[in-house]
């Protein structure tokens, strides 16, 4: 291992500019002559809309412009999209509802777009948006999923008249059915997944540009995958073809799924730029964000395992209501079905498995991939059920567990997937270790002398990452592939510039792409520049999500290099007058196999630009190569976490006391970055299983929409993590990378509730597990115990 | 329109603003310093910390005329002379920040907890003071320790930072 190759914890090449206030966000971008957007929003979560009148508003000062959805459709722009179809049992595809970028006729949640008014300064738009007269028609809301799903509930889209967006099911019904019939035990759970806020802490923001000269548009915009943004809007919204709309996501604050969306206002923003003749920018606020940013989760889940007499698993059953809010979003469709229920055989030999899964309309935000996506809600479902099985058994859970893991590779689960590798009693050796769990019952004992409560919670996660094999996607009703693209411009004075179709909003791709590139060339790490996030610079790509920029978009980039190299050998066999075959590279040198002749990689550079040692028939001069990778399979990251917390039973506050993390992410690029990853996943776990929550009233109102409702992990609601590893290289791509980024989201909740339900004498609690829920908790545990 | 002057980052400034413009919008749209960044609009997230007359100010909730005779620094004015301060160079060396938009508020926070709480602080103590700044990315262990190491390197005779 070199010191800023594969394996190294080289520092970050981009800090530089964030620690010194130089990073280049989007709000921090100004177009000359630029006015500003601002959203006329719904303040109703179910309303018809007998009339607009914005004449007022167009009269007020500094104002460029004010549109509404009738300006849009005059224009034929088109409505935004949900890229996945999605058939329900009998066949039928999914009742997707028109999803105009601005209301006509109807409003369906409560921050729904209404108007845009782009005026000189934000605060004239704001002023002259409160001028627009709507005369709305109020309709019943319906929030509630099992009151959506309600005879006689209110019809949210007409092509969906019972609210029911599809009722779809995976699995062998008739072979889970058998084996529930020779069950010795079944262990039942009825849960809920909270809905959450993604809550990246730069917000949205867009600026749309209009050149006349060249009828070309440029929108600079706060997005995961630029390629992908610009081609809903070219080939489906049909804002201007693909070579007339440039998209450029430059430093983007997070993400974590929120951001891969097509949203209204960037659409707005892009299409209005010409229609007023300025670049139009609009930034959200807070606020805006809660109501309009695609939320997370939501499920209500009933779930059944069957077991023998020993305790080994013979079948699961899952039911689940997931709530996909007024409209579907880009990918929302995907997430409760394909990226949920192929997940729920966890690490575990489970011979039958079947789940259904209804998708529900309500007056809420749409709700779509956040953090995990469909694996942090299957993996919930698995890890609490194993867990109270457990108990029901009288077992150990780890034992438990260790009994019932997949050992044999690869193995081929009920529910579409295939692992490939994975040792997973190493990671929950490598746990049990870490956090001393033979010593539990005495640390159990001191807290209870001091009046507190201790438990402890494991998760054996896995989950499907390197997302994802085109043709096996297409084949479950994505309308796009997942590979990624890579090329290697190199220069011919040797240094290097990677495009890559991989987007960073945090990951540190600016580092860890160029460790490969300085492991595989050679050549000193302040040579090489990574370059994403413009569609006129990156040729395509599908952008960060589903932690597949290691694993897809690095694999790409290797294939670039190996072609590369390939023809650098080439051309220093012409320079160094030497067969092709006797050309060996090692250490950024190209040597004549057995004598001393070499020539460095930029001396080959310069040679391959020159062109003087060869004939440009025999070889084309310049040294760029480019490649597309398709993943063969999914690669499947493991691990397990365990949580340690002592509760007060006096006031119901949770304290963390250790957390262990052996994750299993197969070869890893720069373990410094990797563990950063594994910390802030944690976060966002404990945040969803003890502090966050989003919450609509019943009419409709979201009350948890500030910083000041919505409950966001602070530094001292958690602990230091204890973050370990193990490593079984993946074997389906060239570098062996699983992927890191979503693994602490997906494990952390199920191990801080069934440590809590654990200390709790096995009361369940609902998440999020605040003070008072657990307070709660404790107090019927104490009555129970009392009664017993 | 409002005249108002201050010194931001050792430069005097004197701009007309409408008296309803923040401290933050005053340094982001009139003096183009972007370092300083917006997150919440309600004083919660801290990612638009200055320092006014030496303390930690929220300056989305700080008028900018409030501030007239002041001295401010933001996140570009940090570095002197081109060297970063130490509590940058923490920053980096103990990958205190991934997506990077939470950093400028979070090292402003935590230069402002050094110089009232001195160089020596507990993994407590800098989790109770970090309580004003919100970070989605990190899960705030790297912050942590970068703040640590970050307040024995402010320390006087310091001269570089230990990675662990």
């Amino acid at each position: 291992m070199t010191t800023t190759g594969i394996g190294a914890p080289v520092r970050r090449k981009e800090d530089f500019r964030f620690i010194t206030g130089q990073g280049r966000y989007t709000d921090d971008i100004e177009r000359p002559g630029q006015a500003h957007a601002y959203f006329l929003r719904s303040p109703h979560a179910h309303a018809n809309i007998r009339s607009i009148d914005v004449s007022a508003a167009r009269a007020m000062p500094g104002v460029v412009g004010v549109l509404t959805g009738e300006d849009l459709a005059k224009d034929g722009v088109g409505g935004l999209i949900c890229g996945w179809m999605i058939h329900s049992k009998d066949g039928s595809p999914m009742k997707a509802g028109a999803h105009p970028a601005l209301a006509v006729g109807k409003v369906r949640y409560v921050g729904d777009h209404v108007a845009v008014v782009i005026a000189e300064t934000l605060a004239a738009a704001k002023d002259a948006a409160e001028a627009i007269v709507v005369d709305y028609e109020t309709l019943a809301p319906v929030v509630d999923m099992n009151a959506a799903v309600k005879p006689g509930a209110p019809v949210i889209h007409d092509v969906a008249s019972d609210n029911v967006v599809y009722d779809w099911h995976l699995g062998d019904k008739a072979a889970t059915e058998a084996a529930f019939a020779k069950a010795k035990h079944v262990a039942k759970i009825d849960l809920v997944n909270n809905r959450l806020v993604p809550n990246p802490m730069e917000t949205r923001a867009a600026i749309g540009e209009y050149d006349a000269g060249t009828e070309g548009y440029t929108l600079y915009t706060t997005s995961q995958n630029p390629h992908v943004a610009r081609l809903v809007l070219s080939a489906f919204i049909g804002i201007a073809p693909e070579h007339k709309l440039r998209v450029i996501a430059p430093d983007v604050g997070g993400g974590f799924g929120s951001k891969i969306f097509i949203y209204a206002e960037e659409t707005v923003c892009v299409w209005a730029a010409k229609k007023v003749g300025r670049p139009v920018k609009w930034t959200s606020d807070r606020t805006e964000a809660f109501l309009s940013d695609a939320h997370g989760r939501d499920h209500i889940t009933h779930a059944e395992l069957a077991l023998d007499e020993r305790g080994k698993m013979l079948a699961m059953r899952v039911k689940t209501k997931a709530n996909l809010g007024a409209y579907l979003s880009t990918f929302s469709s995907c997430v409760p079905t394909y990226l949920y229920a192929p997940l729920l055989s966890g690490q575990y030999d489970i011979p039958a498995i079947y789940c259904e899964v209804e998708g529900i309309y309500t007056n809420t935000a749409p709700v779509d991939a956040y953090r995990g996506a469909g694996r942090p809600e299957a993996t919930f479902v698995v890890e609490r059920i194993v867990e109270v099985a457990a108990r029901e058994l009288g077992q150990d859970p780890a034992a438990f567990r260790r009994k019932n893991f997949v050992r044999k590779f690869p193995h081929q689960t009920p529910v579409i997937m295939a692992y490939d590798t994975g040792d997973y009693a190493a990671s929950l050796d490598k746990a049990l270790e870490l956090i001393d769990y033979k010593n539990i019952g005495k640390r159990k004992r001191e807290s209870a002398r001091a009046g507190k409560l201790r438990g402890i919670g494991f998760s054996a996660y896995i989950e499907a990452c390197g997302i994802a094999p085109s043709a096996a996607v297409g084949s479950l009703g994505a309308g796009v592939g997942l590979w990624e693209s890579a090329e290697v411009r190199v220069n011919p004075v040797g240094t290097v510039e990677v495009l890559t179709g991989s987007h960073s909003h945090g990951q540190g791709h600016e580092t860890t792409f160029a460790q490969l590139v300085c492991e595989r060339l050679g050549i000193p790490i302040d040579q090489v520049a990574i370059v994403h996030g413009d569609t006129d610079k990156v040729q395509f790509g599908m952008g960060t999500y589903g932690s597949r920029s290691g694993a897809v978009g690095m694999s790409a980039l290797s294939k670039a290099l190996d072609k590369v190299i390939a023809k650098a050998k080439k051309v220093a066999a012409y320079a160094l007058e030497a067969s092709d075959a006797d050309i060996e590279f090692k250490d950024g040198r190209f040597s004549v196999a057995g004598t001393d002749k070499s020539l460095a990689f930029g001396e080959v550079a310069l040679q391959a630009y020159i062109a003087h040692k060869f004939s440009g028939q025999d070889l084309e001069p310049g040294l760029k190569e480019g490649a597309f990778y398709d993943p063969t399979n999914f690669t499947f990251p493991s691990g397990v976490h365990i949580c340690e917390l002592e509760i007060d039973p006096d006031t119901g506050v949770t304290k963390i006391d250790r957390w262990v993390a052996v994750d299993d992410f197969g070869i890893v690029i720069n373990p410094m970055i990797v563990e950063g990853q594994v910390h802030g996943g944690i976060a966002q776990g404990v945040g969803q299983a003890l502090l966050e929550g989003a919450h609509y009233d019943e009419t409709g109102q979201l009350v948890t929409a500030s910083y000041m409702d919505y409950c966001m992990p602070r530094a001292d609601d958690l602990p230091s993590f204890t973050v370990g590893a193990t490593v079984t290289p993946c074997p389906s791509n060239p570098l062996g990378i699983k992927g890191c980024g979503e693994a602490g989201a997906i494990a952390a909740p199920p191990a801080v509730i069934n440590a809590l339900t654990d200390a709790l004498g096995h009361e369940d609690v609902t998440m999020p597990a605040t003070p008072q829920v657990v307070w709660r908790a404790a107090r019927k545990a104490a009555l129970r115990a009392a009664a017993e | 329109m409002t005249t108002v002057t201050m010194t931001v980052n050792g430069k005097s400034v004197t701009a007309n603003v409408d008296p309803r413009t923040l401290l933050s919008q005053f340094v982001r749209e009139n003096l183009r310093l972007t370092g300083t960044h917006v997150g919440c609009d309600t004083s919660q997230c801290g990612a638009c910390v200055v320092h006014v007359d030496g303390r930690a100010v929220k300056s989305c909730t700080t008028l900018a005329v409030s501030c007239d005779g002041s001295s401010v620094t933001t996140i570009e004015g940090l570095a002197v002379d081109g060297a970063l301060h130490p509590m940058q160079e923490a920053f980096r060396e103990h990958h205190g920040l991934q997506c990077g938009f939470c950093t400028p508020g979070m090292i402003m926070s935590a230069v402002d907890i050094v110089n009232r709480k001195g160089n020596a602080l507990d993994e407590h103590t800098i989790r109770e003071e970090l309580e004003g700044n919100i970070c989605r990315c990190t899960g705030y262990h790297n912050i942590v320790k970068a703040v640590e190491a970050g307040a024995r390197a402010m320390a006087p005779g310091a001269t570089s930072i230990a990675a662990e």
